[in-house]
């Protein structure tokens, strides 16, 4: 910006005529200065949790390599789907059914490769698309006939739900499968089962860590990059001013909540891989652990702001918090309790210092 | 012309209400200087005055809205500062506005009682006592000849009945001072006759009613007195029938016209622009009866043109632009051509793409995304042109937004300033210059100037001048009377949805247009 031909803000201020407010005040201090950067807001929550694990370290478990590789494996199959909720929520909307469309992909995924005996390549392209149908069909009820994103995605939440009901029977879809004389024969787990559930790299990554990665780096290109991601920022962020500035913010809502069920589809795929089966009740509450990250990450649940990475630290600071909680044997009514507090606080802090 | 000196009261009464030496300024900016208004029990008295004269800042002084304020307001014989709304309507103060101030969805009776509801005792506060909230309500309705069901939602009836209700509701609060702000705009012949009989009716009962409207017929109806506001200074007050009506009008516009703005010389191209037969629906009546925002409007503008279109509040000429503009989405009747080729008119995007823009007149609700910076607003409509493959280059974006700026002289810290925390005149600016990066044929600018201070308005006006002579067709509203007059070649005037007369840009005075704009009846 040093090549700007602008004048300073102190010349600005020097102006005769002009509100004195303009002039930014200088006088804060450092620190103040610092805050005031969005990402070293959405930063400081993530260290802090850190700087919790380096003290309440159980014996050096911290400390080891395998903790913070499982934190990230952990984390992944929320954070894919907090990768679609970041798009949602910052065209201003909610998706509910982020949940329930990872369990519906998830038995529609080990039904095709298990039961069905289907390629890979067949049964993959084939759950993407079931889940993008999902959240085409709650975006296009939001954007066509305007209902509010939580009525419509609340619907599509309990709608998929009764779909992964539907289509495995209730039952979880696993490699035992019951023959008609009520015996079970057992199906050899495809192959593609232990590709996705691998660790790479000296068994150190995870496949589905690279998933999300890679579903990270999809939405930050996306959001940064692309003039469709600009749109979702102005649309959230003012939808009138948006649609008469030739924005097609209809468009815009239908590749936001088709992208969520897109990405809903992807986790319900890695849920399904880690657990070797399709559990039609995979996923329920999901949807509020994704929406955690992205608060936490200090994108903003009122749209047009917030971002890609800052979701990303979002979904560390949830991971790292569950780890280290977990590491400590803290039990699941403290750790729940705990969970709901800081939440609350980490949010809280960003307002404050706002 | 001199100011009048305050008249004689009509009644030999104490007054209600004293406003002594009243100023206000919103940021810097003085919206009111020193006015004085005063109201007597039984009397109308009008506040006159053009958009933006501060008739409503005043208003909302006298109702406890805006509690910053210079100046004495004496209530009852007694110097009172109020500290909210609550505050003033508890001490009978109740304002009716323009935009009903009910809630659509509760019943008529919770609405009546709404912020005062009656008790069982003193113990049991918290029980509210129903059966003598609707036996009281009914009392009032008796009185306002108003025979509806109490307890069904308010949105069940007309605008007329939530008039009334309105009303009721001031009754209810035992208002002594009542203030309407433009009560008819929406109400039919028969039903303005009924408001005005209730009128008569609350004269009688001693109440003073101040009275706002941008109907001459009207004034002269009712008014008892009329103060005249203009710039936020009061012109003077006279009873009703010591001020003709051309008088009237030189009190409301008053100042010479100011040799502020630029010289134009216009060169006449093609024509750009023609409307023809265009209806424009009220938006949510498809259904039943339809009403219409524009009855039939046509109008051509040529290529170097700026035309105004003058009209006061609730003549359609802003619901004109957003249907010319595709705001509003297909239209049941016009067609529209830009450059003699017809244009579809079906969606904002559509009309972009056919090089029709349209600056909105709230910047801030309908212009701007503020919470985005300063070179994404001014690309965000012509990002389709600088994102090849739609791959965002923040570079070329960059040297979009300040090619702007300079050409502006938009003020800002850098191209990534985020545009809520730029001044009024600057963001103006940037919602302008998002228009003109998409270079359109047609520029729909409905008040370009709202907001912005002299010395910004004058640029925007250098600005358009400049836009002209390159070429595009200006239509252009503007609710400040000088500026229509210095910067059109040509003003149309609507009233109610039609378009009721045109002055070519050397027979047009603020006089005729004004008059025009009011008149029910066509000059």
């Amino acid at each position: 910006m040093s090549e700007l031909p602008l004048p300073s803000p102190r010349a600005r201020g020097a102006e005769p005529g002009r509100p004195a407010e303009e002039a930014t005040p200088e006088k804060k201090n450092a620190l103040a200065r610092a805050f005031a950067r969005p990402w070293v807001r959405a930063v400081a929550p993530l260290v802090f949790v850190f700087v919790i694990g380096l003290i309440f370290n159980a014996h050096g478990a911290f400390f080891q390599e395998g903790t913070h590789r499982d934190m990230l494996r952990q984390v992944s199959v929320y954070g894919i789907l907090a990768c679609g909720m970041t798009l949602v929520i910052i065209t201003a909307g909610i998706d509910l059914s982020v949940g329930s469309v990872l369990g519906f992909c998830a038995v529609l995924f080990a039904l095709l490769s298990i039961h069905e005996g289907w390629s890979a390549w067949g049964a993959i392209p084939v759950v993407l698309v079931a889940g993008t149908a999902c959240g085409l069909l709650s975006g296009g009820l939001i954007a066509r006939f305007k209902m509010q994103p939580f009525i419509a995605t609340l619907a599509m939440m309990v709608f998929g739900r009764g779909l992964a009901k539907s289509i495995s029977g209730g039952e979880k879809v696993s490699c035992a499968v019951l023959n008609p004389d009520g015996s079970y024969k057992y199906v050899e787990v495809p192959h593609i089962f232990t590709v996705i559930d691998h660790k790479i790299l000296h068994n150190d990554i995870a496949v589905v860590t690279l998933i999300f990665l890679a579903c990270v780096i999809l939405c930050w290109i996306l959001l940064a990059r692309l003039r469709w991601g600009r749109y979702l920022y102005a649309t959230g962020g003012n939808e009138e001013a948006a649609r008469l500035s030739g924005i097609p913010t209809l468009g815009v809502k239908l590749l936001a909540y088709g992208l969520a069920g897109l990405f809903s589809a992807v986790a319900g795929i890695c849920q399904a891989v880690q657990e070797q089966q399709g559990d039609p009740e995979a996923g329920s509450t999901y949807e509020l652990s994704a929406i955690a990250i992205v608060v936490m990450g200090g994108t903003s649940l009122s749209g047009g702001r917030g971002g890609m990475l800052y979701t990303l630290v979002g979904a560390m600071t949830i991971g790292y918090l569950e780890k280290i909680l977990s590491i400590n044997a803290v039990s699941e009514a403290s750790r729940l309790m705990l969970t709901g507090g800081i939440i609350v606080a980490a949010v809280l802090f960003q307002k404050v210092r706002k | 012309m001199s100011a009048h000196p305050a008249a004689v009261a009509p009644v030999e009464k104490a007054p209600l209400l004293v406003m002594r030496a009243i100023s206000k300024a919103f940021s810097g900016v003085p919206v009111l200087r020193d006015v004085a208004f005063d109201l007597y029990p039984g009397e109308v008295h009008v506040l006159a005055g053009e958009n933006g004269a501060g008739k409503s800042t005043l208003i909302k002084i006298a109702a406890g809205a805006h509690t910053d304020y210079e100046g004495e307001i004496v209530l009852y014989g007694r110097p009172t500062r109020f500290a909210s709304p609550q505050d003033a309507t508890s001490q009978g103060i109740s304002v009716i506005h323009q935009e009903m101030s009910l809630i659509d969805s509760m019943s008529v009776v919770d609405n009546v009682f709404l912020g005062r509801e009656l008790t069982k005792n003193s113990s049991g506060r918290q029980w509210t006592d129903r059966a003598a909230e609707l036996k009281e309500a009914r009392k009032f309705c008796v009185e306002l000849d108003l025979d509806i069901d109490l307890s069904r939602p308010v949105e069940d009836y007309s605008l007329s009945v939530k008039n009334r209700i309105e009303i009721a509701k001031a009754l209810a609060f035992n208002a002594k001072i009542i203030v309407m702000d433009e009560p008819t705009s929406a109400l039919s012949g028969p039903e303005v006759e009924r408001l005005f009989a209730l009128i008569g009716e609350l004269k009688r009962r001693g109440c003073g009613i101040i009275y706002i409207t941008h109907r001459l017929e009207e004034i002269y109806r009712i008014a008892d007195r009329i103060t005249v506001l203009r710039d936020g200074r009061s012109v003077g007050t006279a009873p009703a029938n010591e001020l003709p009506e051309p008088d009237l009008i030189r009190w409301m516009i008053g100042r010479e016209l100011s040799s502020h703005f630029p010289d134009r010389k216009t060169t006449l191209g093609e024509e750009r622009l023609r409307v023809a037969g265009l209806w424009v629906e009220r938006p949510g009546t498809a259904g039943g009866r339809k009403q219409y925002l524009v009855k039939d409007a046509s109008l051509t503008v040529r290529a170097g043109e700026i035309v105004g279109v003058a009209g006061l509040q609730g003549s359609g000429n802003s619901e004109l632009f957003r249907g010319i503009f595709g705001a509003y989405g297909r239209l049941s009747r016009g067609k529209v051509f830009v450059d003699r080729e017809p244009f579809t008119v079906k969606s904002p995007r559509q009309s972009v793409s056919q090089g029709v823009a349209y600056l909105t007149s709230d910047r801030k609700g309908t212009g701007l995304v503020l919470c985005l910076d300063l070179a994404e607003n001014i690309t965000l409509s012509s990002l389709r042109a600088i994102s090849p493959l739609g791959l965002l280059s923040h570079r070329s974006e960059r040297s979009v937004a300040l090619k702007h700026v300079r050409a502006l002289g938009i003020r800002a810290r850098g191209a990534d300033q985020e545009v809520s925390t730029l001044s009024g005149g600057n963001q103006q600016k940037v919602a302008l210059a998002k228009w003109i990066e998409c270079r359109p044929r047609v520029l729909l600018l409905d008040e370009p100037t709202r907001g912005v201070d002299v010395g910004a308005k004058h640029e925007i006006y250098e600005l358009m001048n400049e836009w002209t002579r390159d070429g595009f067709a200006i239509l252009m509203i503007t609710s400040e009377m000088p500026e229509l007059i210095g910067l059109s070649d040509r003003i149309l005037v609507m009233h109610r949805g039609r378009m009721t007369a045109e002055f070519g840009r050397a027979e047009a005075t603020q006089e005729k247009v004004l008059k025009a704009a009011m008149a029910d009846n066509p000059v």
